[in-house]
């Protein structure tokens, strides 16, 4: 089996604000973002060859035409696809994978999310992902499910496993929001942009035990996208392209639903997909070899079970970074400069290019106030589905 | 002989102070407390759960009738005994029977059962009562009405209690009654109701039977009178020629109520947990008529009276509010969030699904032995293809991986308590918590499994199990 190590580079990405998008819709983002990447790389929508458009929950009416009729393609092949929260990179995958075939010399990779439509704030609750946790689809015999109630599942195990009582544990995990709050402030596509501190995040309303408001993300409308091209062309379109290190995603088969050996401390999917993108990209020490990661933060628990399953931080000792600074935007590893999910915001479908867009400039030196120094191997983790199974994409880019 | 084998009850772990009700209405104070159903429970539910404490370390496969008696079926098309049938695994060829229409239901059930055993067309009949019967707000009805179940194995070995005799009249009145398409109990006025109907039927009935028997007040260690409240007991009672203070079984009206179809039988369970060998009991159960029998105690009642039934579910509870119990039974709108349109569940999947989800079925592989739920046609550990046997859940005690409090997940009873439940004896299943003080929930916590109700879209009731603290 091959690497897609440095075959494929991205040359022009687009990313809209995140957030309450009232005035846009789920076009209008698409719009922006396709147009930012061309753009960016200096071509046009009609020079792209092929494309793959993810979207998860905008229910967009028909799989590809809107997107033909939006940017009047000239007879094209357009994929869509959906996988969870990890859409998005998993379009930017299927696109990569297709240059790196050489089919395919132009693609492009487009996540879009539309979520404030719906007038709800949060998910919509188990009937999307019944199939999941339901003993058989379409019978919703099936627990009472909200995203936050399984990942706050995750929190009670793993401050039950590492001896941490609730305020211990709370505590330790308001850190990693403060720190994403603060690096949000630069961001200025971020959906939240604002300073909060621990003890704010503790006197919050409780949402989920021991979860409360502000350990949970935001929901948010966006889109991004990413251009896409093989690696000997790249002088074509810019001096400082970011090339595909590793491009993974493994999905779980629910242990943590089904099997006792799973005590929902750890995500597997995280550390397999890790593992595969380490090989894949010919990293040794993550820690060390990794400069910086956009993580999937989607509550303050999956950002510091994140650091163990990617070996950040030694298994049941995150803690210790945490409160080094470890993860801060100065410290030796910086997660999520752009704010991650938590402040730049989720618009499910399109996270996954966010992420890569924020290393994409990083790397270009583009970031503004939360640049930081000698950016070299960035590493984007995305998670779609709950602790208890769950589809991780870790795609690792550079210079 | 034949008689009772095994008896069970179901009493909802919940309460509601009556004070609190009048307070709510600055109305007439009634003293004492009801058992109230959980909003995920309903007459089926409380019926399978009667059923199974009653066939505790019996075996299924030998009940050959299930006669189901309430006045509160979920469905006027459709049968209940069959749901349960299902949610129980008894074999297809087991005879089901809905009786309903009168709070005698649960008597006669037990009568028809007798008969079909004399005659020889079964052998082991389960009997169940259960109601969950309305009153309107601000009512007498809703102070004294109770939730509740009970159940019966009627056969002929192992008796615990058999039936001697038997006596019935019917009596044409509008008493309390409830029209088919209303749902709170009506009545005409209580004197009417008390000295016309329930006092004078039931103690002409007793006095009849007592002749008919051969037999004399005196003769009986225990008297059960189903009786929506104390003062009609010890009226009826009195002249029917019994001494109410030293013979009639506590009607529980103060800590559970009136429960209905099922309050005489859980009251003859009550009766059965504290007799003796060869005690004489007298059972008469009133509604549109009478039935009157009588039952011998037998030497065999050591084996369940270990269980302590009623005492132990009576004891076992919690408070809830009247504000929650409005909003349990839709007798109040509150404001719905805002939130996606409930998708309707599938009629097809449901059937497909009724083994591993009514029955709680999961699969044990052949190859490794590992149990899982639901069942996995390719096992996890060892990817074998087809070659499993199916597991029983629903008897087994699970304990608490981990669990969350949400407060965001939608529920009439908020926080909706989730967690990973593994078995005693292997498998996981993600389940709800019900019936629990979220204070009191933690990691190691055991379980066991409970029947309850699910989403109902489009006039389909969907059913599954949840876990709780084991009562």
């Amino acid at each position: 089996m091959e690497s897609i190590k440095d075959r494929v580079a991205i040359v022009g990405m687009g990313c809209t604000k995140f957030g309450e998008n009232w005035d846009k819709s789920s076009d209008d983002m698409i719009i922006e973002a396709v147009y930012e990447a061309c753009e960016d790389a200096t071509i046009t929508p009609q020079d792209v060859q092929a494309l793959w458009i993810g979207s998860y929950w905008s229910n967009l009416p028909a799989p590809s035409q809107p997107l033909a009729t939006l940017l009047k393609l000239d007879y094209k092949p357009i994929t869509r696809l959906e996988n969870m929260c990890a859409t998005a990179s998993d379009a930017l995958r299927n696109a990569a994978y297709a240059v790196a075939s050489g089919v395919c010399d132009i693609a492009l990779a487009i996540g879009v999310e539309k979520l404030k439509d719906s007038g709800y704030s949060g998910l919509p609750t188990d009937d999307i992902a019944m199939g999941l946790v339901s003993t058989a689809p379409n019978t919703f015999r099936s627990r009472n499910f909200t995203a936050p109630g399984h990942f706050a599942m995750m929190a009670t195990s793993y401050f039950n496993k590492y001896g941490l009582d609730p305020e211990q544990g709370r505590t330790m995990l308001a850190k990693i929001m403060v720190k994403n709050h603060h690096n949000g402030t630069m961001s200025p596509k971020a959906h939240f942009r604002r300073e909060i501190t621990v003890e704010q995040v503790l006197n919050a309303p409780i949402i989920a035990w021991p979860l409360g408001l502000l350990d949970c993300c935001g929901v948010s409308d966006g889109a991004a996208a990413a251009i896409v091209v093989r690696r000997d062309m790249v002088k074509n379109f810019r001096a400082d392209p970011v090339f595909i290190k590793a491009s993974q995603i493994a999905v779980g088969p629910s242990e943590g639903y089904m099997n006792p050996k799973n005590d929902w401390t750890m995500v597997k999917e995280t550390y397999r997909a890790g593992q595969a993108a380490y090989q894949e990209a010919g990293v040794k020490d993550p820690r060390k070899e990794i400069s910086m990661a956009e993580v999937h933060d989607c509550f303050s628990i999956t950002e510091a079970v994140i650091y163990e399953d990617l070996q950040f931080s030694p298994r049941g000792r995150c803690k210790e970074d945490i409160e080094a600074g470890t993860f801060e935007l100065t410290g030796e590893l910086p997660v999520n400069m752009d704010g991650g999910l938590k402040c730049f915001g989720h618009p499910i479908g399109a996270s996954g290019l966010r992420m890569v867009y924020e290393l994409y400039k990083q790397i270009q030196g583009k970031a503004g106030p939360r640049q930081i120094e000698n950016p070299g191997l960035g590493l984007a983790h995305n998670l779609g589905g709950t602790p208890g199974g769950c589809t991780i994409s870790v795609n690792i880019v550079g210079p | 002989m034949v008689g009772i084998t095994s008896y069970g009850v179901y009493i909802p772990f919940y309460r509601l102070n009556r004070v609190e009700v009048a307070k709510s209405w600055g109305g007439f104070q009634l003293p004492g407390e009801k058992a109230v159903a959980n909003f995920d429970e309903d007459t089926v539910t409380m019926g399978v759960e009667a059923c199974r404490a009653c066939l505790k370390g019996f075996d299924n496969g030998d009940i050959d009738s299930l006669y189901l008696a309430s006045t509160t079926f979920p469905y006027a098309e459709k049968q209940s005994s069959a749901l349960v049938a299902g949610v129980l695994d008894l074999d297809q060829s087991v005879a089901t029977v809905d009786i309903s229409g009168t709070l005698r239901c649960g008597s006669s059930a037990v009568r028809i059962a007798m008969d079909a055993i004399k005659a020889g067309s079964a052998d082991n009949a389960l009997v169940c009562a259960s109601d969950l019967r309305l009153g309107l707000p601000n009512g007498a009805k809703e102070l004294e009405f109770g939730d509740g179940a009970a159940a019966f194995l009627i056969g002929s070995a192992d008796v615990v209690a058999t039936i001697d005799n038997m006596y019935t009249v019917n009596h044409e009145i509008f008493d309390v009654f409830r029209p088919a398409q209303e749902r709170f109990v009506r009545s005409w006025e209580d004197r009417f109701v008390r000295e016309v109907g329930y006092i004078k039927v039931v103690s002409e009935a007793v006095r009849a039977a007592l002749q008919a028997f051969d037999m004399e007040p005196g003769d009986f260690a225990k008297v059960v009178f189903g009786s929506p409240n104390p003062v009609y007991l010890s009226g009826a009672a009195k002249a029917a020629g019994f001494d109410p203070k030293a013979q009639a079984v506590d009607p529980l009206w103060g800590m559970i109520g009136n429960t209905g179809s099922a309050h005489s039988l859980i009251l003859l369970c009550a009766a059965l947990d504290e007799a003796k060998p060869g005690d004489k009991l007298l059972w008469v159960n009133y509604g549109d008529g009478c039935d009157v029998l009588t039952l011998t105690v037998t030497d065999e009642i050591a084996k369940i009276q270990k269980r302590q039934i009623v005492k132990r579910l009576v004891d076992s509870k919690a408070h809830t509010t009247y504000q929650k119990y409005l909003r349990w039974r839709d007798i109040i709108a509150t404001e719905p969030p805002m939130r996606p349109r409930t998708e309707p569940a599938s009629a097809v999947a449901l059937y497909r699904d009724r083994k591993c989800g009514l029955a709680l079925y999961g699969s044990k592989c052949r190859n490794c032995g590992t149990i899982q739920y639901p069942v996995q046609r390719i096992c996890m550990e060892c990817r074998t293809k087809d070659d499993f046997d199916y597991y029983p859940f629903a008897d087994k005690q699970g304990k608490i991986v981990t669990f969350s409090h949400d407060n965001l997940a939608v529920s009439p009873d908020p926080p909706s308590t989730l967690a990973a439940v593994d078995f005693e004896e292997g498998g996981r299943i993600m389940m709800d918590i019900t019936d629990r003080d979220p204070s009191q929930i933690t990691v190691g916590m055991p379980l066991e499994m409970t029947f309850r109700k699910f989403r109902r879209t489009e006039g389909v009731q969907v059913y599954w199990w949840k876990s709780r603290p084991i009562r």
